[in-house]
């Protein structure tokens, strides 16, 4: 059947609240509303009142939350409502979570997932809009997973929900509901940790992730070249394997993100390709990004949004060079 | 399973203390059905009265019509503060020029009252960036972080301590915001401090979908003022005189060194914002109780006790305060022309050479990349 992002979350949670009775699901709105996009509904019907929770307002109290049950053997799957508010919690995820299993020697550890949606394009105000994780992905112990496709969210939820490692998985609002595959009703998972080859080619590598994925796959569409696609789905720990092996290959490389480009992701990946693969190299890896600004208000946000014709004109240059 | 919280089951033997020794009284001069004690009455002019009546059409008009804006695209998301008219306006018209105001979205005519213009608090719902920059030109800020610009009020009321200000600083929230750790950090500083502070909390009794009940265990807002060593009062917020009083008396307190944690209880008849649909979530009855309890229609039952309603001539007023918006909304409609110049103005105090380096490159894109301009689309008026 095909399913939206949206839809295969739900299928995710359903099913893993289904499985493991130690999954729990709260965050703000998340009950009775089935929260604000939808992700969670009908989970408090089917599963109740203690196990699908509204909490109150507060970021730090539903992650900080989170690691206490994780900690006393629940598994649960919390909801900041916009990934722009989940500042106050990096706290909890920097100063705990990320680091349960290190402190105590693996006495204790955090199972858990934050799930937030994240990215810029849905018309809404401040706050509503950031892609920060490259700033999530800094901090040891945390494993940051952005899914690109419906099929992938649910393997991708699932690999989360039984992670024995608390895991940010950041979902792109942007292609909630625009973009729909078959999802199969059945369990599956997809492993945290591998990139997909979304196209094989011979002549350029072109790595994304989340929403740009679709941008990403529209310009490609435009070049005249056999590009080689790589969707990262996991940010961090990186699946420095795939991308290596793929620009050793191709020996060309651009990197697309929506995040700001200083201090983006796409810059841990110039640094990997400088260690392992710089004599492969046949051009500078080009980097197509967001500006080193807040994401515009509602009015002027497309502008930031790294679109497809930015994107193609990118990887000619790469690919002229 | 929910453990047993029957209190039966624990005998109590040592001092305890808990939130049912501190009955809250609700602070109200007109009550349900109009009628008041003439002696409660604050004492303000025949005008004064008459202009609270006006300031809440403007704060009632100024909502309906955003939300038409809204369902016909010329608006972004926005919040209706329909049955919050009384709290808004009451709290706002005890402020005094110089005073400061910080807010969530949900107390527009308080800034009007503080010489922020229409076209600003339209252009700002629109997605504009300028729109703050108007604003806080009137030492009025909108802050959509949930709680997060609590703690800066506490700095500026502190920075109003060292500079010998004789102003206050108040900072307006709902009941959501008072979860955050924010809110508690930066009360419990402000009383540190004896910051001329108020935190304004308008319990509407909704965060989107979670009702008051669900936010906190606690009975009231305001009884959290002792927690913190502050003075804290609960009032009708659909008592207009009851708010402007305790709020013209908090206003003294904070000045004298004493910040305040006021809670106006209200009830947001409407949904949390255009995107949110309050069927889903609550009964229908609740809302009819409250849209009894309507503020302005209270307060007309108060101007025609006192014998004020002749001079009112609502219609008429009605009239002149859409005649307002209207003209507003063309004054917004006009704002431009914009510039991609200004998505990197303001980042910093200079424009560093990247931000440089990467406007340009967006400018030259602009230019050479033939279908760019057709990915983007400026909403809604932009």
């Amino acid at each position: 059947m095909a399913e939206t992002i949206i839809n295969a979350i739900n299928m995710a949670l359903t099913e893993e609240m289904d499985r493991d009775d130690r999954v729990v699901v709260f965050g703000e709105d998340v009950a009775e509303t089935g929260g604000v996009f939808r992700a969670t509904e009908g989970l408090k019907e089917q599963f109740g009142g203690d196990r699908v929770v509204d909490t109150p307002l507060s970021e730090i109290a539903i992650t900080g939350g989170a690691v206490g049950l994780a900690v006393f053997g629940l598994r649960p799957v919390a909801e900041i409502q916009f990934s722009g508010f989940l500042p106050p919690a990096f706290d909890q995820l920097v100063t705990h979570a990320s680091r349960m299993r290190w402190r105590t020697r693996g006495q204790w550890s955090a199972p858990m997932v934050v799930r937030t949606p994240y990215g810029a394009g849905i018309r809404a105000l401040e706050h509503h809009s950031e892609s920060l994780e490259g700033a999530y992905a800094h901090v040891p112990g945390l494993r940051v997973v952005i899914p690109s496709t419906p099929y992938d969210t649910k393997g991708l939820l699932k690999s989360a929900i039984r992670s024995p490692d608390p895991v940010l998985f950041m979902e792109p609002k942007h292609i909630y509901r625009s973009i729909r595959e078959d999802v199969p009703d059945e369990d599956y998972e997809v492993p945290i940790g591998e990139a997909a080859v979304r196209r094989e080619g011979e002549d350029i590598t072109v790595i994304s992730w989340g929403a740009m994925m679709q941008k990403t796959l529209e310009a490609v569409d435009r070049i005249d070249a056999d590009v080689e696609v790589i969707d990262l789905r996991t940010i961090s720990p990186m699946d420095r394997e795939t991308v290596v092996a793929s620009v050793q290959k191709t020996g060309r490389c651009a990197v697309v993100h929506e995040a700001p480009y200083s201090g983006g992701w796409a810059g841990e990946i110039v640094g990997t390709l400088n260690d392992e693969a710089l004599m492969y190299l046949e051009a500078p890896v080009e980097r197509v990004t967001g500006y080193d600004i807040p994401v515009p208000l509602l009015s002027m946000e497309d502008y930031y949004i790294p679109h497809p014709p930015r994107i193609a004109a990118a990887i000619e240059d790469v690919l002229a060079y | 399973m929910a453990p047993n919280t029957s209190e039966a089951a624990v005998d109590l033997d040592a001092p305890w203390i808990s939130q049912e020794d501190l009955p809250v009284e609700t602070y109200q001069i007109i009550d349900e059905d109009g009628t008041y004690d003439s002696a409660d009455v604050p004492d303000l002019a025949d005008e004064e009265f008459l202009d609270l009546y006006r300031w809440m059409l403007v704060e009632k008009r100024y909502a309906e019509r955003m939300i038409k804006l809204q369902r016909r695209g010329q608006m972004g998301t926005v919040g209706s503060s329909r049955g919050h008219e009384a709290s808004i306006v009451g709290s706002g018209y005890a402020l005094q020029d110089g005073d400061w105001l910080l807010g969530m979205g949900r107390e527009t005519s308080a800034m009007l009252l503080r010489d922020v213009s229409l076209r600003d608090i339209i252009l700002f719902w629109r997605g504009v960036e300028d729109a703050q920059r108007f604003l806080t030109e009137q030492n009025c800020m909108i802050g959509i972080s949930v709680g997060g610009y609590l703690p800066m009020t506490t700095g500026i009321g502190w920075g109003m301590n060292l500079t010998d200000s004789d102003s206050v600083v108040t900072a307006h929230f709902g009941d959501g915001a008072t979860s955050t750790g924010a809110f508690h950090e930066a009360v419990n500083f402000a009383g540190v401090l004896d910051a001329p502070a108020i935190f304004y909390c308008q319990n509407n009794q909704w965060a989107i979908s979670t009702p008051f009940e669900k936010q906190t265990n606690a009975n009231t807002i305001a009884q959290r003022g002792l927690g913190y060593g502050v003075h804290g009062i609960r009032a009708d917020g659909n008592d207009v005189l009851a708010v402007y009083d305790a709020m013209r008396e908090a206003r003294k307190l904070a000045r004298a060194g004493h910040p305040v944690l006021f809670e106006a209880l209200t009830y947001r008849t409407e949904g949390h914002s255009t995107s949110d649909d309050p069927t889903e979530y609550r009964e229908r009855d609740a809302v009819e109780e409250w849209l009894e309890r309507d503020p302005i229609e209270r307060y007309e039952s108060f101007l025609k006790s006192k014998g004020l309603w002749d001079e009112v001539d609502k219609d008429a007023l009605v009239a002149e305060v859409d005649e307002e918006f209207s003209a507003a909304v063309e004054a917004a409609d006009e704002y431009g022309p914009r510039d991609v110049d200004e998505l990197f103005e303001y980042v910093y105090d200079d424009l560093p050479p990247i931000l440089q380096e990467q406007l340009d490159e967006m400018e030259r894109e602009l230019a050479e990349l033939d279908d760019l301009e057709a990915y983007i689309e400026r909403r809604p008026k932009g």
